[in-house]
């Protein structure tokens, strides 16, 4: 009975949140499905890329035709300009159009350089765009999306010659990420450095996830003696994609684990630890490998060293993948209700909807523990003596 | 197929983002937090086994009272033992002693009674000589007339009390 009483605010605040998060996405559906009559099903593809891509700004809600949002700096560093920095608010002009800055501007929620002639045409497209719900016949929506098509392949060369280093919408969400990772932590950290004791507050939360870390992941695919070298990257990774999972789960947030480039780049740092740390054992293992009849094992050579890579990609792909589609899963059940225009099929999708994301709150658990044990796997096959 | 292709710049913001936090974290979270997990651990472990030490102590330290009690015992019981062997042997020395003192006493006793008998007797001899002599004499100067045969008869008489 105590029990109960004391889990109840919290399931009032995790179910609030819940639906929070529903109503959002919600509204942020409801909002595009008003933009466009014909060509509605793929303005809702668009819409759930929209939200699963970065952004130059942080987009918190949409009433009406009034879009809230938070700009962002932009930092192009161009070759030949050097570095320009500005704010991605200056990418649109006081109707919320797009506008060329400084010589680049947004296509395809993607800093391009601007042409003397694209910036006027892109402005006349959006503008099109926007008040396309009253009633635009078909060849002039012909006509435009043939405009659309020109743009993408004219500036397909025009992204080259500068760096976008700007804070985009991930890069935000990474820092704020990071903010919190420090500040847990060292919240954490500060329980240990008063002797020892027994754990309080917030290091009670953590020390079981850190113990498990240690003792399950580390300790039974690296070796005792090895693990303790690792154990930094390993809980970083794993506390990193973790937090990060679960803000990305949070209404209006950005999706940084279900980004390519974020996940590319952890699976990286593995893939380098893992090779860096490779001893004997684990090349002559690749090149080489005992046990196997002699013809055979220049086959496994080029076996073993494609695995090399596909560790790299599984790693990759897995996180990102897995983050992505659930993110798309959950918008797709949102989108259903409007894009049957049924109230009753809206209502049921938030509920469903609800309860994926109860689902993705696992999800995020499991791949950050996935991740984190096969990098764990692989850099203890690195450092294996070779004498299992 | 955007969402295929890493962007530029996020991947450097992740890259130098996470080589950060790895290197603040590690030097300032983990690193506290792991080696206060390892003293923790060893501390507990230390204590259990202390406990255990201190436990297998008192029992040594219980064994050895025991001992040392039996021990105390045994050498108690020893002690009386002899005590109670000495006391008898006193005992039956001081009878044996008193009984050769009794002995010599009764001997002694028996001796000089003896000689006090002999001293009676040869005084109750003298005496009965006298007497008899007296008697004798009285008897004879009625009786015997000659003085001499009375004086012969009387030697005679002291011959055969002499040979008694």
């Amino acid at each position: 009975m105590k029990i109960r009483r004391t889990n109840l605010p919290k399931l009032l605040i995790i179910s609030v949140l819940v639906s929070l998060f529903s109503i959002a996405n919600s509204n942020s559906v409801l909002a595009a499905s008003g933009s466009g009559e014909e060509g509605e099903e793929e303005s809702k593809t668009e819409f759930i890329m929209h939200h699963i891509a970065d952004d130059y700004q942080w987009h918190i809600i949409t009433i009406g035709h009034t879009h809230i949002s938070i700009p962002l700096p932009v930092i192009i560093y161009d070759y030949e300009e050097g570095l320009k920095v500005f704010m991605s608010s200056d990418f649109y002009d006081e109707h919320h159009e797009p506008i060329a800055h400084g010589g680049f501007m947004i296509d395809h929620g993607k800093i391009v350089r601007a042409g003397e002639g694209h910036g006027s045409d892109h402005h006349g497209d959006s503008h099109d765009d926007g008040h396309g719900d009253d009633h635009s016949d078909s060849a002039d929506h012909g006509a435009e999306e043939a405009h659309a098509d020109d743009h993408g392949d004219e500036h397909a060369a025009d992204t080259s010659g500068f760096l976008d280093l700007s804070i985009t919408k991930n890069v935000a969400s990474l820092f704020l990420s990071m903010v919190i990772l420090l500040a847990v932590f060292f919240a954490v950290a500060k329980g240990y450095k008063k002797g020892v004791g027994a754990p309080k507050g917030i290091q009670s939360f953590f020390e079981p996830i850190i113990v498990f870390i240690r003792d399950d992941i580390a300790k039974t695919n690296i070796g005792v003696d090895k693990y303790e070298r690792f154990m930094p990257y390993l809980l970083t990774l794993f506390f990193f994609i973790l937090f990060n999972n679960l803000l990305g789960l949070t209404p209006g947030a950005a999706n940084l684990t279900g980004n390519i480039a974020v996940t590319v780049c952890l699976a990286l740092l593995t893939f380098l630890i893992t090779n860096f740390n490779g001893g004997k054992a684990y090349w002559t293992h690749i090149f080489w490998t005992p046990g196997v009849p002699l013809p055979l094992r220049p086959i496994i050579l080029v076996v073993e060293i494609i695995g090399i890579f596909t560790k790299l990609i599984s790693l990759t792909l897995r996180l990102f993948a897995s983050i992505t589609a659930g993110h798309i899963v959950v918008l797709s059940i949102i989108g259903l209700g409007f894009i049957l225009n049924s109230i009753a099929i809206g209502v049921v999708g938030t509920l469903f909807s609800t309860v994926i994301t109860l689902i993705e709150i696992l999800v995020a658990l499991i791949q950050a523990y996935v991740f984190t044990l096969f990098s764990s796997m692989y850099i203890g096959q690195a450092v294996d003596d070779g004498h299992h | 197929m955007d969402l295929l292709i890493p962007d530029t710049g996020l991947f450097i913001f992740q890259m130098v983002a996470f080589l950060l936090l790895l290197f603040v974290l590690g030097k300032f979270a983990w690193k506290p937090i792991l080696a206060g997990l390892k003293e923790r651990e060893e501390t507990i472990e230390g204590a259990l086994k202390s406990a255990e030490q201190a436990k297998e102590e008192m029992q040594a330290l219980q064994a050895d009272n025991e001992k040392l009690l039996a021990e105390a015992r045994a050498e108690r019981d020893s002690l009386l033992k002899e005590a109670v062997a000495a006391a008898n042997k006193i005992k039956e020395d001081a009878k044996a002693e008193t009984s050769k003192i009794t002995a010599k006493m009764v001997e002694d006793a028996k001796a000089s009674i003896e000689n006090e008998k002999r001293a009676a007797l040869a005084d109750v001899k003298t005496q009965v000589a006298a007497l008899s002599l007296d008697i004798t004499e009285k008897v004879l100067r009625t009786q015997l007339g000659e003085k001499k045969a009375q004086e012969t008869l009387v030697d005679e008489y002291v011959k055969d009390l002499n040979l008694n």
